[in-house]
């Protein structure tokens, strides 16, 4: 896609790194000027709020209560670090972040590759295989896309209330699968769809049947969408919260809930470098995939709009 | 929840096979592996997406309040909606922030990759920096701005104690400006994705534009406003409708932010819901809201398909 182009044209100018003085002498005009100085001021705006959250986290908090909100710390420590991660109180629980984390991991780990898997079923499905009725269930699950979830959340508990599946681990496995399956579905059949028929009558002529084709010829050929699915998912997952909230339970306090917990806890004083460590710590899953997976990030962002 | 699904299916078929007879890349109309495969979707479709939210539409009809029941009350839960205060600020917030977000996220996104679009070094690096608060959730979002919009420790003070002593840049300790602090934040969350999925349209136009352009003499600010930019209706379209539908949800980053304060200054329809489901234990009062909610969604939907057929008849009379 157009990421491919960009990063074709890159590297010449990747190489040269003696700033923004433009490639040509005639092109160094008040007007590049312009660009680079609205960029890098946007670039500031982007950058300032992990900047402050980096250098908070790093300060002790009498050096924070001076207010010197943007300065690198006078004295570094990491004490906040470890108390995030080990010994923050949520309400009555002293377990720090540690616990969020690994139900995080599991809830996350679960998640994923249930989801995918369904969709994947669902885009092959949905590409080779319509039965009378298919093309409106993709239409209602598309449609599903759009809905707030709180209209569908509340019968959705009384539904995983009746089947005991509420307040537990598969619980919210479960319901990440349902509210990231409209959108996954959409990525597969998109990806199923654009692949030569040719491919799929080849082993019909060989005698194989739905799971035939599914297991020998289109699971090894989506490799590249399902990465993108992978990111897609694990960052969805990851930085969920309002279903970690309802669904999830005490037990299964995903990371982003039991932050919030932290940083609202007004018991005492507010140690504002514990919790900008914590913030950062509960970033850093996601942050680290994005960096990571580069272009494929994008790539699963534009993948994601394409439902527009 | 494959026995639900089942009715639901043989309704379908009228409308159904009119589809799949246009598209001659099925052979069977019926093949039992891929129904079995596709059972997880079956259920999601007509189990959540349907009868979910029917049930949440009968249960705003009923007195429901602790637990769903079926005393039917006719309108009573949406006459009692729009008589609370709480509810019509709540309306109010989400238009207010919607706007707000939608249309200062457009133009700055737009402006970001028509700038980003000037054969710029380092591209990949500004991309990175205007895309990365993007990876990271709302509840950080959140929580970071909090902390930076702190009324003693925040920018604020920082500013003060430049010199400017009379600077004021705190807003969400007011109730005035505590919904504008909110779409700070939000902005800068998501502007980097409305920023990327503009790029990708304007490097969808054809090259062709551009030199007609150049030689008519036309200015390049005018031809990106008045020329590429109507001709990137899908990316405008996919961005307007990516942000609309998460203004319709907001509600991590409020509860991060503000808590629906100070007072009800930032209260929002996605909060009114899960209070009314959860705390307030009210489930009547929380569906009717719940309800409403659907509404614009509904809107956006039909403007969509409205829009669609447009097109289709405007192609099909070329």
């Amino acid at each position: 896609m157009t990421t491919e182009a960009i990063s074709s044209r890159l590297p010449t100018g990747a190489i040269d790194t003696s700033g923004p003085r433009g490639p040509r002498p005639k092109s160094v005009t008040i007007g590049r000027i312009g660009v680079y100085a609205f960029l890098i001021l946007s670039a500031l705006f982007f950058l300032l709020p992990l900047w402050v959250m980096v250098v908070t986290s790093l300060k002790t908090m009498p050096e924070i209560r001076e207010g010197h909100l943007f300065n690198w710390p006078a004295l570094l420590t990491f004490d906040p670090w470890l108390k995030a991660w080990d010994t923050a109180c949520t309400g009555r629980d002293c377990n720090g972040l540690k616990p969020g984390f690994w139900n995080s991991v599991k809830i996350t780990a679960l998640s994923v590759p249930v989801s995918i898997v369904i969709a994947m079923i669902n885009g092959y499905a949905l590409s080779f295989w319509r039965y009378k009725g298919s093309e409106l269930l993709f239409g209602i699950l598309i449609f599903g896309a759009f809905v707030p979830y709180q209209v569908v959340i509340y019968p959705l508990i009384i539904g995983m209330r009746e089947l005991g599946l509420f307040a537990t681990l598969p619980g919210i496995v479960i319901v990440h699968t349902i509210f990231g399956m409209p959108i996954l579905t959409l990525l597969y059949r998109n990806f199923f769809a654009s692949l030569p028929i040719e491919l799929f009558k080849a082993g019909r002529v060989d005698g194989a049947g739905f799971w035939g084709i599914f297991f020998r010829i289109m699971l090894p050929m989506s490799v590249p969408i399902t990465i993108v699915a992978v990111i897609l998912q694990t960052t969805g997952i990851w930085n969920d919260f309002l279903f970690g909230t309802v669904f999830a339970g005490r037990e299964n306090m995903p990371m982003t809930v039991q932050l919030n917990n932290i940083v609202t806890t007004t018991t005492g004083i507010r140690e504002y470098n514990v919790n900008m460590a914590a913030t950062i710590l509960t970033a850093a899953v996601p942050l680290v995939v994005y960096f990571i997976s580069g272009k494929w990030f994008v790539r699963g962002i534009a993948a994601g709009a394409v439902k527009g | 929840m494959t026995q639900i699904a089942e009715p639901g299916e043989r309704a379908a078929p009228g409308f159904a096979g009119t589809a799949a007879g246009r598209k001659p890349r099925t052979r069977r109309k019926f093949n039992i592996q891929s129904i079995l495969g596709t059972t997880p979707m079956i259920a999601t479709a007509i189990g959540v997406f349907v009868i979910c939210i029917i049930f949440s539409i009968i249960w705003s009809f009923t007195s429901s309040k602790l637990f769903p029941n079926f005393n039917f009350v006719g309108l009573s839960q949406y006459e009692r909606l729009w008589r609370t205060d709480r509810w019509i600020i709540s309306v109010q917030n989400v238009f207010v922030y919607g706007v707000l977000s939608m249309i200062v996220g457009m133009v700055f996104g737009y402006l970001l990759a028509v700038f980003m679009d000037q054969r710029i070094r380092q591209e990949d690096l500004f991309r990175s920096i205007f895309l990365y608060p993007f990876a990271m959730s709302l509840v950080v979002t959140g929580l970071v701005w909090q902390w930076m919009f702190d009324p003693n420790l925040g920018i604020q003070s920082a500013v003060r104690q430049l010199g400017w002593t009379s600077f004021e840049f705190a807003p969400l300790v007011k109730q005035e400006t505590a919904l504008y602090g909110l779409v700070l934040g939000g902005l800068w969350n998501g502007v980097g994705v409305t920023m990327a999925i503009m790029l990708a349209g304007l490097r969808g136009v054809d090259a062709e534009i551009w030199k007609a352009a150049k030689v008519d003499g036309i200015p390049t600010w005018k031809t990106y406003l008045f020329i590429v930019l109507p001709m990137m209706k899908g990316a405008i379209a996919t961005a307007f409708i990516l942000s609309a539908t998460g203004v319709v949800r907001v509600f991590d980053i409020v509860i991060a932010m503000t808590q629906g304060g100070p007072g009800v200054s930032t209260q929002m329809p996605a909060i009114y819901v899960i209070q009314h489901i959860t705390d307030r234990a009210n489930v009547g009062q929380g569906m009717a809201a719940a309800t409403m909610m659907l509404v614009p969604v509904m809107v956006i939907i039909s403007l969509q398909y409205l829009f669609q057929w447009n097109a289709k008849r405007k192609a099909a009379r070329t």
